[in-house]
């Protein structure tokens, strides 16, 4: 392209306000799965392999969303592939030995207290190593070193390190499964909502712009990402719904529900994952949470400047416990996603989340020096982390080779968001 | 200036020490509305400490703080605006990974109806205030890092006069500006006394304050050497104040000030 048409298309796609960055992790993660794709003779782009790639996405991105907030406000959490392995545990004892004295198994409340359970006790170990930071000042990285070690002790020390099962079978729908999956009509419903969603942002923006006189954004670019969006969402759905349950399955429901297998065969979809719903649901709480509250604009100042966050009559001490908090909370979701999907809670649960979720997050282009993240990319890092460890199983390597291209591609990934950052000096926020 | 209305500002006795050092020993200063007051010392004096028990970021050892003759409670940079203190510091203290409406509202954020930020007014206020001080600025959209001296100066000016600030302190307002950014800066200062806020204007350098300061107070190893009306001293006496730590005859000295010829 000669310079001034690449200034050109350059203006054509700020009038679209999208996020490069984004944009740069989506053409990465295409280019992997394209690649991965080939290398493993057409095994990886199949409904079945991207409904499980998603599936087992799920527990890490949830975390990778607290740990932006984390990272963005100079701290860092070593203590969640512990948290997890411990509120698993407790999770698990809960529901497979505790509550079934009382109310018997199978009680439809037990999956609420076993969850509601596990998210008290993450909160309460986020609210401990926040308060250690903020008001003792021991560094977050101590704070949370001692915790990888102390919360994987307990986790052993909940049952002497026996392993829980099975899960009760409400719970296990949130791990995912042929339990887990909502089917194809509820599927739908999602896409229309989220349809529905897109629409709705992309006009409230525009009246709110056009309330103060703010400059408009053209209207094919409002259309063009609107569009994009929708096409993705249902692309996703399409997917969703091509992966179908085993014929069994499908049969044995057909028999439940009265209906004629048909000569055939019957093709029952899986539809979306109940564990990919909810990673998306903290996905999108966490963003809100990261860019519409003051909590989240703090987290940001205090990532850029904590002394001129302090300075403006921000408590910053509360800022901090609050994202350790919340990032206990995202724990304790994971690990319920974990243990459901695993329908076990052992000892070695989330042993090296810590590493993967970092990983993440960093490949999401959060900054380690802090003030600069997003959610969304986080999540993306989450889903190119998982896309290249299950790829590389398709095509057959080792599990040494595995964490060395993870490895290389965690610093490649690095130092190409280092490159494009000294570019274009563009920060961006929530 | 009448007597019977009370300083806006009057600091009574202030002290405060850092690990047994006498930052700030037994200072005593006040401030009238409109007025432009010259705080002057070298690095080290004490200046920025002792304003800085007036902003809430440090708690002092001894010592009042009245404004309008009442006494107020400053124990934090949140005290500090509800009277109406506001503070340019010296590093500007900006969040640079956030945008220039993000910063001039942190922590005191706008928020629509359901309690969630109102970016969209918070730029639109941005605007006003920005078309008032810098009237060429247009990176409203972009983190603060990516902006110059002077337009940092300009975000954090407007952070602290668009809550209708009734004292302002500028710490070396002008040290990281180029000429013309220094004449935007002098212009505004006029304005705002116009407009009946009172202004402390800190510097190691006189030639920054002596045109804008209607009074000059010079401070040495943490003490006051004395104050003076600007048109009452010559530069050269006031640099005496500051580097020997002599009292002028048209100076009112402080506590323990040397008198010309005795030291």
């Amino acid at each position: 392209m000669s310079a001034p048409r690449r200034r050109a298309f350059a203006d054509l796609f700020r009038a679209t306000e999208i996020d490069a960055r984004l944009v740069g992790m989506l053409g990465a993660l295409v280019l992997i799965w394209i690649g991965v794709d080939l290398l493993s003779g057409g095994a990886f782009l199949t409904p079945r392999n991207l409904w499980n790639l998603s599936v087992q996405t799920a527990s890490v991105a949830v975390m990778a969303a607290g740990m932006v907030l984390v990272i963005v406000a100079r701290h860092i959490d070593l203590s969640v592939g512990s948290v997890l392995g411990f509120v698993g545990m407790i999770m698990g004892v809960t529901q497979a030995e505790f509550l079934p004295k009382y109310l018997g198994f199978e009680h439809p409340l037990i999956w609420v207290i076993a969850l509601a359970v596990g998210i008290a006790v993450g909160a309460a170990i986020g609210l401990l190593h926040g308060a250690i930071v903020a008001y003792l000042g021991v560094p977050a990285f101590i704070v949370t070193l001692g915790g990888l070690l102390v919360w994987r002790g307990c986790a052993w020390w909940v049952t002497s390190g026996r392993t829980v099962a099975p899960m009760d079978d409400a719970f296990r729908r949130m791990g995912g499964g042929i339990e887990g999956a909502i089917g194809a009509g509820w599927t739908w419903v999602v896409a229309l909502l989220a349809l529905a969603a897109i629409a709705f942002s992309t006009l409230h923006a525009r009246r709110r712009r056009r309330q103060v006189g703010f400059a408009l954004r053209p209207v094919w670019a409002e259309v063009a990402v609107a569009g994009l969006a929708g096409l993705a969402v249902l692309a996703i759905v399409l997917v969703a719904n091509s992966y179908d349950l085993p014929p069994r399955v499908a049969e044995r429901i057909a028999a439940e529900r009265g209906l004629v297998v048909p000569p055939q065969g019957l093709s029952i979809a899986h539809g979306l994952a109940l564990p990919v719903l909810i990673a998306v649901g903290v996905g999108i709480v966490v963003t809100f949470l990261a860019r519409r509250t003051r909590f989240g604009r703090y987290v940001f100042a205090l990532g850029g400047n904590p002394e001129a966050t302090e300075l403006s009559g921000v408590d910053t001490k509360r800022v901090t416990v609050l994202v350790f908090v919340l990032m206990g909370v995202l724990c304790a979701i994971a690990a319920a996603i974990s243990t459901a999907r695993l329908n076990a809670a052992t000892n070695a649960q989330g042993m090296l989340d810590e590493l993967y979720v970092i990983a993440a997050a960093v490949i999401g282009g959060t900054s380690l020096g802090g003030g600069l993240g997003t959610v969304a990319g986080a999540m993306l890092g989450a889903l190119v982390m998982q896309s290249l460890q299950s790829g590389m199983v398709l095509m057959g390597l080792d599990t040494p080779l595995q964490n060395i291209v993870v490895g290389l591609v965690l610093v490649v990934a690095v130092w190409l968001d280092r490159l494009y950052r000294s570019r274009t000096l563009k920060g961006s926020a929530g | 200036m009448s007597d019977s209305r009370p300083p806006l500002v009057e600091m009574r006795g202030m002290r405060i020490s850092f690990g047994g050092v006498r930052a700030v020993d037994d200072v005593s200063l006040d401030l009238l509305g409109g007025e432009v007051v010259g705080l002057l010392g070298h690095n080290g004096a004490g200046k920025s400490t002792l304003i800085k028990m007036l902003s809430g970021a440090y708690r002092p050892d001894a010592g009042e703080i009245r404004i309008d003759g009442r006494p107020a409670a400053i124990n934090s940079p949140r005290d500090a605006r509800r009277y109406g203190i506001e503070t340019i510091y010296q590093t500007l203290a900006l969040a640079e990974n956030l945008d220039a409406a993000a910063n001039l509202f942190l922590g005191r954020e706008l928020r629509s109806g359901w309690g969630t930020l109102d970016d969209v007014a918070m730029e639109a206020e941005t605007r006003k205030v920005m078309a008032r001080l810098n009237p060429h600025f247009a990176k409203f959209k972009e983190p603060v890092r990516a902006l110059s001296g002077g337009q940092r100066q300009a975000v954090a000016i407007a952070r602290a006069i668009h809550f209708n600030a009734r004292v302002l302190i500028m710490d070396e307002p002008t040290a990281a500006l180029g000429p013309q950014e220094t004449q935007q800066v002098a212009d505004l200062i006029v304005q705002l006394k116009k407009e009946g806020i009172g202004i402390f204007l800190i510097s190691h350098d006189i030639h920054d304050v002596f045109d804008l300061s209607d009074r000059v107070a010079v401070m040495k190893n943490g003490r006051l050497v004395g104050t003076a009306r600007t048109r009452a001293v010559t530069k050269d006496e006031v640099l005496g104040m500051i580097i020997v730590g002599t009292c002028p005859a048209a100076a009112i000295p402080g506590p323990d000030a040397l008198a010309v010829g005795s030291a």
